[in-house]
């Protein structure tokens, strides 16, 4: 096992790292979720990487070309980015509607706001 | 790839961070387009730095542009972030090695479809064949999920903002 | 942005473009990198394009919310509809080699409409989202 061997899996890792640390270490909704999407973003790369395969072609079987690489995963992750932005649109949208009855989008201040509202309610 | 994440983790004007994850979005199809993938390539550009920015910043016109002042020492978050690294590095170092022919996703499954599609679909290209004939149960629940996904951000984004500010007056 | 000559004049140009794109993208998927899903997205950027360009009430009444709406269920309705053909022409659901006169031409039919059932699901739906979140209202400064 060479660094080359193995690369394409560490830069998954630091990639799904990061997006994980915005979204536990990040207060600001929206950026939470532009850091569950990069997170989203590393899986697929995560699902490719281990299909390719080195000299061979994308998998349109055509002639001239015997080796292709693997096109399951392909279809796996095309789900899966659709599934992903379906999702960023929900959060967007409930982020907006939280917005409009806290308004802000702070987690500290959200909480705060709700604390308050028990104490006082 | 990992300059852009790092910008976006340490940047706090919203409207760059949502540039940055277009220009991630680029940078990760272009990789796609380096491994092969080239459907997932071109999905990934259109969906990610197409209709995820244009999500981002109408979200971003409705919320406002600017992020608080992070939380000031970072310890557990970066303590869970190291651990979780030191744990999937770890977990990594059995898997197969890059391109290797005899790993097992190429083996069991896949050789059908790459010999047989051609001759049972009609359809040279084996990744719509896959999608959209082998396994067309997964691409009907995909396509009811965007569905829902549509109607849900119907029903919570339905009626008018005026009308809200009235009830809470 | 109504105002900006260049771009409402290279808009009009390139919008015919990227439209026979879209469809290009939806029906040579099966012979190329494409399919249901990309060309729905092209489709639904195109619209969403020419509203940014020309305002969100001139893009509401070239695709009005009614057709929006319809295109959201019309699409999941025609996948399901496949299937259901496929069980009256004696397979099992979503079986495809009953449909035509031989196998292979029975899959390429099955092919093209959930295709084309996927794409109008995910433009309507996009362009949907988009409609709701542009028209959601005036930032919160009166607060």
């Amino acid at each position: 096992m060479t660094f080359a061997s193995h690369y394409s899996y560490w830069v998954t890792i630091v990639l799904m790292v990061a997006g994980l640390y915005i979204v536990i270490a990040r207060g600001n909704l929206v950026k939470k979720l532009v850091g569950l999407s990069i997170f989203q973003t590393s899986v697929y790369l995560l699902y490719i990487a281990p299909g390719k395969l080195i000299g061979g072609t994308a998998p349109i079987v055509a002639e001239g070309f015997r080796v292709y690489s693997n096109p399951l995963p392909h279809v796996l992750i095309l789900t899966a980015i659709v599934v992903g932005v379906a999702t960023l649109a929900l959060g967007l949208a409930i982020v907006v509607r939280v917005r409009e009855a806290y308004g802000s989008i702070e987690e500290d201040e959200i909480l705060a706001a709700d604390r308050d509202g028990e104490g006082g309610a | 790839m990992a300059v852009t994440v790092f910008a976006i983790v340490l940047q706090r004007n919203l409207f760059s961070v949502v540039v940055l994850a277009g220009i991630y979005s680029f940078l990760m199809a272009t990789v796609l387009v380096a491994l092969d993938a080239v459907d997932v390539a071109m999905t990934e550009a259109s969906v990610g730095a197409g209709i995820s920015t244009v999500l981002l910043l109408g979200a971003l016109y409705l919320c406002g542009g600017e992020e608080a002042k992070p939380m000031a020492r970072p310890w557990l978050p970066l303590a869970v972030a190291a651990v979780i690294i030191g744990a999937l590095v770890y977990g990594t170092l059995g898997l197969p090695a890059f391109s290797d022919p005899s790993a097992p996703i190429h083996v069991h499954v896949v050789p059908r479809y790459l010999n047989e599609a051609l001759k049972e679909t009609g359809v040279p290209n084996v990744v719509t064949a896959v999608l959209a004939s082998y396994r067309g149960y997964d691409t009907l629940g995909e396509v009811m999920v965007v569905f829902t996904a549509g109607a849900g951000v119907i029903a919570l984004l339905r009626r008018a903002r005026k009308r809200v500010d009235e009830a809470r007056q | 942005m109504r105002r900006f000559l260049v771009l409402r004049v290279v808009g009009k140009l390139l919008i015919p473009f990227m439209l026979v794109f879209a469809f290009y993208v939806l029906f040579h998927g099966d012979f190329g990198p494409g399919g249901g899903f990309q060309a729905g997205v092209i489709a639904a950027a195109v619209v969403i394009f020419y509203g940014l360009i020309f305002g969100l009430p001139a893009v509401r009444r070239m695709v009005p919310d009614a057709i929006v709406e319809t295109m959201v269920g019309l699409g999941v309705l025609l996948y399901a509809g496949v299937g259901v053909a496929g069980l009256v022409f004696g397979g099992n659901y979503l079986d495809y080699f009953v449909l035509g006169s031989d196998p292979v031409s029975g899959q390429h039919r099955g092919i093209f409409w959930i295709e084309m059932g996927v794409a109008i699901t995910v433009s309507g739906v996009m362009l949907k989202i988009f409609y709701m979140f542009a028209g959601r209202g005036r930032s919160l400064e009166g607060e």
